[in-house]
């Protein structure tokens, strides 16, 4: 296990701190009607991002759900063009056509921002299965719910990684709900890892809420791909803080339980290690706090400075070209 | 062209793709029983000792699955071509076809083209019953984001195969499965195949039809001339984008048209064809545009049965005669 530097460990703290409050100024902006459509929010997530996309190189592909603004925020997507893409104007990463549920950016290997749950998997092997035909070294880190579990999609992607060996490491974000149904009411087999296991992928439970867990299992499930090419599963258990997406009522779960996962936030507890070992003081997280807010601060401005794609480019990309031409 | 053999349609699309898979290391097929066993329908015989079962690829039977990794694949910077063995089966990958392939280049704001090609049985007559035999080619011709189209002859099937390899976006090719063993020239004269082609000339009335209709509609124009009748035929090859262009100029010369179209009536191909001709050229029409469809009842098994469903020579003749003597 590589040693922890200061240095990393604030980074890995920054980045984190960096997507709870974009996404609570998204959350700002979506009451303030900035921000339309469906906007869900990572908050109480964010080290699994973190952790996994750290033991990334940063040329290896990344698919994502439509949960995905933290992975987009980490894998070095420029922060004023997620946040334009939200308010839907031509500067965003996707022109403004997907918005917050389908981040893009191609020049960060970063493949979206998917929102049919489970739909991206077979393309993540597939992404795999191009790379090893070609030659490519390369690992394409594919990040879904648990809710994924119960699709047919989620059974023919585990089997196609294993049996061709493609290398591919799902990250399965184990919030407890999909949407609104917890997994114990949809899953007669509620260990998600297991099912990996019986397709012959080595899987491992890892605490989501504990960034250093999570990369430390990330590192090794990379070292393990390119090693030995085949797929890698981690099943990260985490909790959504927040509501599905703006228009939940959470109905479905008690707040007992939500203050109960609160109490492990995973920046509150990342920060109280860093302050055990004398690396993080009120001064530095209050700069790191400014420098947050400040970098959020250019990306709303970015966005509200942002133009409206012009209607006569509607059917512009529909196509790579004019037939025949 | 020079080509001046005889071929079958089943030997121009393996000859198409083996000679796409020797030029370009790229190309690599994958589906169900494409490999040891040499392919449904047998199309891919051979190709697996060719190529190796690395670009020759069995797929488990997973339609999602295997059709979403050519996407993954086609994103790889890889060319696949992923056979599917029936439009039928297609229906597993619906999600990948439509929500994937065909929105990742609009949604991404043009970042990725998904140059993927997907092969697929279409239609009936083998007596294959209500899950082998069903036309649903306008289920793919209605989606932004695909092409769509679907070889009618050999030489289509040798132009169609590298024409579709070579786009940068998903194309979905329909091989209707009463052509397999149909032979043909291996080179015509027909335009770019994501145009219509005028496969018969005639003043009298316009025949518009695709893929396995074919055949029988230039049968239909063959007895329809036994009786004075000229009818042009003319074949769409392209299902999306529709060539209107073509249909509405030999609309506008014979002033009657009559589609013959193997799928279902209600929403049909057909349908979309007389709606384009009809705001295109409607006041330069002599009759009432008609169309000949498969009866909308599942297709089913007994032979009688199955022909009773399906467009017939003497359906197509009668609507002809039909459009152009009484107008």
């Amino acid at each position: 296990m590589r040693q922890l530097t200061q240095d990393h460990a604030l980074e890995l703290l920054r980045q984190m701190v960096r997507i709870r409050r974009f996404e609570e100024r998204a959350a700002q902006l979506y009451t303030q009607e900035k921000i339309r459509g469906f906007l869900h929010l990572y908050i109480g997530e964010e080290a699994i991002a973190v952790g996994v996309m750290d033991a990334l190189n940063d040329d290896d592909p990344v698919f994502g759900t439509y949960r995905e603004h933290g992975h987009a925020l980490v894998r070095g997507v420029d922060p004023g063009a997620i946040m334009a893409e939200m308010y839907g104007k031509v500067e965003g990463c996707s022109r403004g056509r997907g918005g917050s549920m389908h981040l893009f950016d191609r020049s960060k290997a970063f493949y979206g921002g998917s929102a049919i749950v489970c739909g991206h998997l077979p393309m993540a092997v597939g992404m795999a299965l191009g790379d090893k035909l070609r030659g490519r070294d390369r690992v394409t880190a594919c990040f879904f719910g648990e809710g994924a579990a119960a699709e047919g999609e989620f059974h023919e992607s585990l089997n196609l990684a294993a049996l061709w060996g493609c290398p591919v490491l799902f990250c399965c974000e184990n919030n407890r709900y999909a949407m609104g149904t917890a997994l114990d009411r949809s899953e007669a087999q509620t260990d998600i890892a297991t099912k990996a296991s019986s397709y012959r992928i080595p899987a491992e439970k890892v605490d989501g809420m504990d960034v250093l867990a999570v990369e430390q299992a990330a590192r090794r499930a990379v070292a393990a791909i390119r090693e030995g090419g085949g797929p890698y599963f981690l099943e990260l258990e985490t909790y959504r803080f927040r509501a599905h997406s703006m228009f939940d009522p959470q109905l479905y779960r008690e707040k007992e339980e939500v203050e109960a996962w609160k109490a492990r936030d995973p920046i509150d507890l990342f920060s109280a290690t860093l302050r055990e070992r004398g690396w993080l003081d009120d001064e530095g997280m209050s700069a790191l706090e400014q420098e947050t807010e400040a970098m959020i601060d250019a990306a709303v401005a970015f966005a509200e400075a942002g133009t409206w794609e012009p209607v006569e480019e509607l059917a512009r990309d529909v196509y790579t070209t004019v037939e025949g031409e | 062209m020079s080509d001046a053999r005889t071929i079958s349609y089943r030997e121009a699309l393996r000859e198409a793709m083996s000679e796409a898979m020797e030029a370009d290391p790229r190309v690599f097929i994958m589906g169900e029983d494409v490999g040891r066993y040499g392919g449904c329908y047998a199309v891919t015989r051979g190709m697996l000792e060719r190529f190796g079962p690395e670009r020759v690829r069995d797929t488990p039977l997973s339609e999602s699955g295997f059709v979403g990794a050519g996407i993954g694949a086609a994103l790889a910077g890889t060319r696949p071509i992923v056979e599917v063995m029936t439009v039928n089966f297609s229906l597993l990958a619906l999600d990948q076809i439509v929500n994937n392939a065909a929105t990742l280049r609009h949604m991404s704001g043009g970042q990725v083209s998904v140059p993927l090609v997907i092969r697929m049985a279409t239609g009936a007559g083998k007596q294959i019953a209500a899950q082998h035999s069903h036309s649903l080619e306008v289920w793919y011709a209605h989606v932004p984001g695909l092409k769509v189209l679907a070889p009618s002859t050999a030489a289509d099937a040798l132009r169609m195969i590298p024409a579709a390899l070579d786009d940068p976006d998903p194309t979905v090719i329909f091989e209707h499965v009463g052509l397999y063993n149909t032979e043909g020239p291996a080179a015509d004269d027909a335009p770019s195949v994501w145009r219509a082609a005028v496969r018969r000339p005639g003043r009298d009335v316009t025949l518009v039809t695709y893929g396995g209709m074919l055949p029988r509609t230039l049968e239909a124009a063959e007895a329809l001339s036994a009786v004075g009748i000229a009818a042009e035929v003319v074949d769409l090859r392209c299902l999306r984008p529709l060539d209107t262009e073509t249909v509405l100029a030999s609309a506008r010369r014979t002033r009657r048209l009559v589609v013959v179209d193997e799928g279902w009536r209600t929403g049909s191909l057909a349908g979309e064809v007389i709606a384009q001709v009809s705001e295109g050229a409607f006041y330069e029409l002599d009759a009432a545009p008609r169309r000949v469809c498969t009866a909308e009842v599942p297709i089913p098994y007994a032979q009688h049965m199955e022909q009773a469903a399906l467009p017939q020579v003497a359906t197509i003749v009668r609507v002809a005669r039909e459009a152009v003597e009484h107008g």
